[in-house]
């Protein structure tokens, strides 16, 4: 299901900012929807500072620092798009576009080596290697892998968001005088960096 | 011609197909009128499913020892109840199916802000409601967990609850997309003039509704798609032995299922402050109390999730906050109360059907949310929590509450989609069963609860047998009321008189159109010059 559908089903006489008012609600429930695995981070960090610091000893920080830089400059990338798309750049909008697609397939790839390192040490979900460990360490492993699978999910979803608006804009039913597909699919795409923005310095750096 | 036809000159929305045909202008329709009415189809048979599963479950239950069922087959039973009736019927009953039929009508609009997201979230129901009836004979079979999913045994039964969370999901999205599309839908779309205190009650009780749908419903959806993870791939969140802990899925769970029951009811309550006014001949008394009472339940009772889980082991402090939190509610509720009854007060009063049904919501009403203080109180609590007191409690606010609420709404709008009227007398008769043996069926269960028989136990000690017989027999009353009621509305709907567009002299937007109504709601567009319940400057 593309989650942008607000964007693009405002009734006949466009209604550009009841159609933001929708994607702004849409980003809240996706706030919440992440703030139940974030309660759960707190509560249970909470209860075992030890396991949560040691599990956060053992995340690669490059993978976790690298992934950071490529979400920041996807969003860039959109937010530049938006703005060339106004001033009627078209050829450039579908540049930048591009270049957000791309930084989202970079930032999965990056995921799965991260995953398959890990997962090749024997630390997933139920493995017996991971059962051996503290308690702490498990609960810190489980929500790491719920969380950043989560966030991975929305990452596909954004990617494949961008494509269609890309497409969109070839066939020129997003141009410079009704662009606010491309602008909602813009406010989802930062709402998955921001998420990452958070998942980033308390699973890699704080701990 | 039909005699709609020779009373307004046309079918109105009926008769615009949108180039499609057959079923296809149904299910590919994003005409609110026509999905309004999908979701009324759809929500009253899965009611009607969930009353078969209800009786069988008191079959079993007319007398003690094991009758009809396997202690499995009672368990699948009463979860399959649970679930079809809570998100199937009762959580979209009113706001998807009467909301969309009449709120863009109330406030002047021509549909919904997003017709094509409207029909998706038809859609995603459906495909929900399916999920969740395949979950019943694929793998391992029905879930026999409840409706409320409780681990640990939920990620331990075989049976498929899998598939049955993933349901809840997706009926939670499409609960999240149609909260979406009416707010939107109300802060953009009102008719020149349409103040916002102007706005009907109801509408402003699907305001209020919408923004807890939006704000509690991904709670549950990241709640069971954390079971659905335990199961599958086993992370262990929950589970003590690796580091979990079950009490953070109680908190989860409740954080969205409380105010789930503010979904349920605040629409209710909204259907209801609209039909009484009208009845009553009498402006509402208390219009901005009864507005911002909507608020401030859906605010209040979102933060005392707790009180389901006092007997289960969190801290003293804890219990106490939310047992006083708990009784906050009682507040602003007790306002809508006492208004109706203002209104009431003094009325010129027309006893038709919607109001008959009005008036037993108010009365088993009243009772579920006195019988919830005693819930409330953590003292009480501990003595009557998961007996058939709680059984009789919640039946008395969903069913008793709710339930009517969606049959009044019936009686009162079905005339204007319909354009045809319904026997006033039978609607007499099928109210007068249905409270009856209402009340008969779920008193004896508050009864029998009190007396210490526990919930969700086929099987029962033989001092229980007189409450849980006159209940069952209290079942039978119910479903003859049920009977009648539906055979007359669906005969009256098809061939009764026609209704006129207003045949019960209401003043808000929904009766300035002709019944049914154009496909665009209106042939002009309405200036809004007075309020809803300004009978006399509307000219009745
Ligand atoms: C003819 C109508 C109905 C009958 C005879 C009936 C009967 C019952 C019975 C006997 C139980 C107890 C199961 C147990 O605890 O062992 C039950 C549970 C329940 N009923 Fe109903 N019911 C009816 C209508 C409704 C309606 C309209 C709703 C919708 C709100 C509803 C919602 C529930 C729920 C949520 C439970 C709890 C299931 C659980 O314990 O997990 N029922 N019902
Ligand atoms: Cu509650």
């Amino acid at each position: 299901m593309s989650e942008s559908s607000p964007a693009t089903q405002a009734a006949h006489p466009k209604d550009y900012t009841g159609a933001k008012l929708g994607m702004w609600l849409f980003l809240f429930t996706e706030v919440l929807l992440f703030g139940g695995l974030f309660i759960l981070y707190a509560v249970y960090l909470q209860r075992y500072p030890e396991g949560f610091r040691l599990g956060g000893e053992q995340l690669n920080v490059w993978f976790g620092g690298g992934n950071t830089l490529v979400l920041l400059t996807s969003s860039l990338s959109v937010a530049m798009a938006i703005t060339a798309l106004q001033r009627g750049r078209v050829r450039q909008t579908m540049g930048l576009v591009g270049v957000t697609v791309a930084m989202a397939f970079c930032f999965l790839v990056n995921k799965y080596f991260e995953w398959s390192a890990k997962i090749h040490h024997g630390i997933y979900p139920s493995s017996p290697q991971l059962k051996e460990l503290p308690a702490g360490e498990q609960v810190f492993f489980s929500i790491y892998y719920l969380t950043t699978g989560l966030h991975g999910i929305h990452v596909l979803v954004g990617m494949v968001m961008m494509g269609w608006v890309l497409l969109l804009i070839r066939r020129g039913k997003v141009n410079p005088e009704d662009y606010v597909t491309l602008e909602n699919a813009g406010l989802y795409w930062h709402l998955v960096d921001l998420i990452w923005i958070f998942i980033f310095p308390l699973y890699y750096l704080i701990l | 011609m039909n005699q709609a036809a020779s009373v307004s000159g046309q079918r109105g929305f009926w008769d615009a197909s949108g180039g499609r045909r057959g079923i296809g202008t149904w299910v590919f329709s994003t005409d609110h009128k026509r999905i309004g009415l999908l979701y009324f189809y759809s929500t009253l048979a899965f009611f009607c499913v969930g009353v078969l599963l209800g009786l069988a479950l008191r079959l079993e239950l007319f007398a003690p020892g094991a009758d009809l069922f396997t202690p499995q087959q009672y368990n699948a039973l009463f979860t399959l109840h649970g679930v079809v009736m809570i998100f199937l019927f009762i959580i979209p009953g009113i706001p998807a199916a009467f909301g969309n039929l009449v709120m863009p009508i109330q406030i002047g609009a021509e549909d919904v802000a997003f017709p094509r997201l409207n029909l998706l979230s038809w859609w995603l129901y459906a495909i929900g409601a399916i999920m969740a009836l395949t979950s019943l004979f694929t793998a391992g079979g029905a879930p026999d967990t409840g409706w409320t999913f409780y681990v640990p045994f939920s990620v331990r039964t075989t049976t498929n609850v899998s598939l049955a969370t993933l349901a809840v999901f997706i009926i939670g999205f499409s609960g999240i997309l149609t909260g979406l599309n009416f707010l939107v839908t109300i802060h953009r779309l009102r008719a020149p003039g349409m103040t916002w205190m102007r706005i009907p009650l109801f509408t402003w009780a699907l305001y209020a509704t919408a923004w807890v749908q939006v704000l509690a419903t991904p709670v549950l959806g990241i709640t069971v798609l954390l079971i659905f993870a335990e199961r599958v791939i086993g992370t262990g969140l929950f589970d003590p032995t690796r580091g979990g802990d079950p009490i953070m899925y109680q908190h989860l769970f409740w954080i969205y299922s409380h105010p789930a029951v503010y979904i349920m009811i605040l629409p209710a309550m909204g259907v209801v402050t609209d039909i009484i006014p009208v009845f009553a001949r009498k402006p509402v008394f208390g219009y901005k109390a009864i507005a911002i009472s909507s608020l401030a339940i859906a605010g209040a009772g979102s933060v005392v999730w707790a009180h389901h889980m006092v007997t289960s082991g969190m801290s003293d402090t804890a219990v106490m906050v939310f047992s006083l939190l708990t009784f906050l509610v009682a507040i602003p509720s007790a306002i809508k109360v006492f208004n109706w009854v203002a209104t009431l007060y003094k009325g010129s009063i027309a006893l038709d059907p919607p109001l008959l049904f009005a008036l037993s919501f108010i009365f088993l009403f009243s009772i579920g949310g006195l019988t919830g203080l005693v819930l409330g109180a953590a003292a009480t609590d501990v003595h009557v929590h998961d007996t058939y007191f709680v059984v009789g409690h919640f039946h008395f606010v969903m069913f008793g509450g709710t339930g009517f609420a969606y049959f009044a709404a019936m009686h009162y709008w079905l005339p204007k989609i319909y354009g045809r009227m319904y026997s006033r007398k039978a609607a007499v008769w099928g109210w007068a069963l249905l409270t009856f043996g209402f009340i008969v069926l779920y008193m004896s269960m508050m009864i029998v609860g009190v007396e210490g028989m526990p919930r969700r136990y086929y099987d029962y000690l033989p001092k229980f047998t007189f409450w849980n017989q006159l209940s069952t027999i209290g079942s039978w009353i119910l479903v003859l009321g049920l009977v009648i009621m539906f055979v007359n509305i669906f005969r009256g709907l098809l061939r009764g008189e026609p209704a006129g567009a207003n045949p019960w002299g209401g003043a808000s937007l929904e009766w300035q159109t002709s019944s049914p109504p154009p496909l665009e709601n209106f042939d002009h567009e309405p200036e809004v010059t007075h309020g809803p319940y300004d009978f006399r400057k509307a000219g009745l």
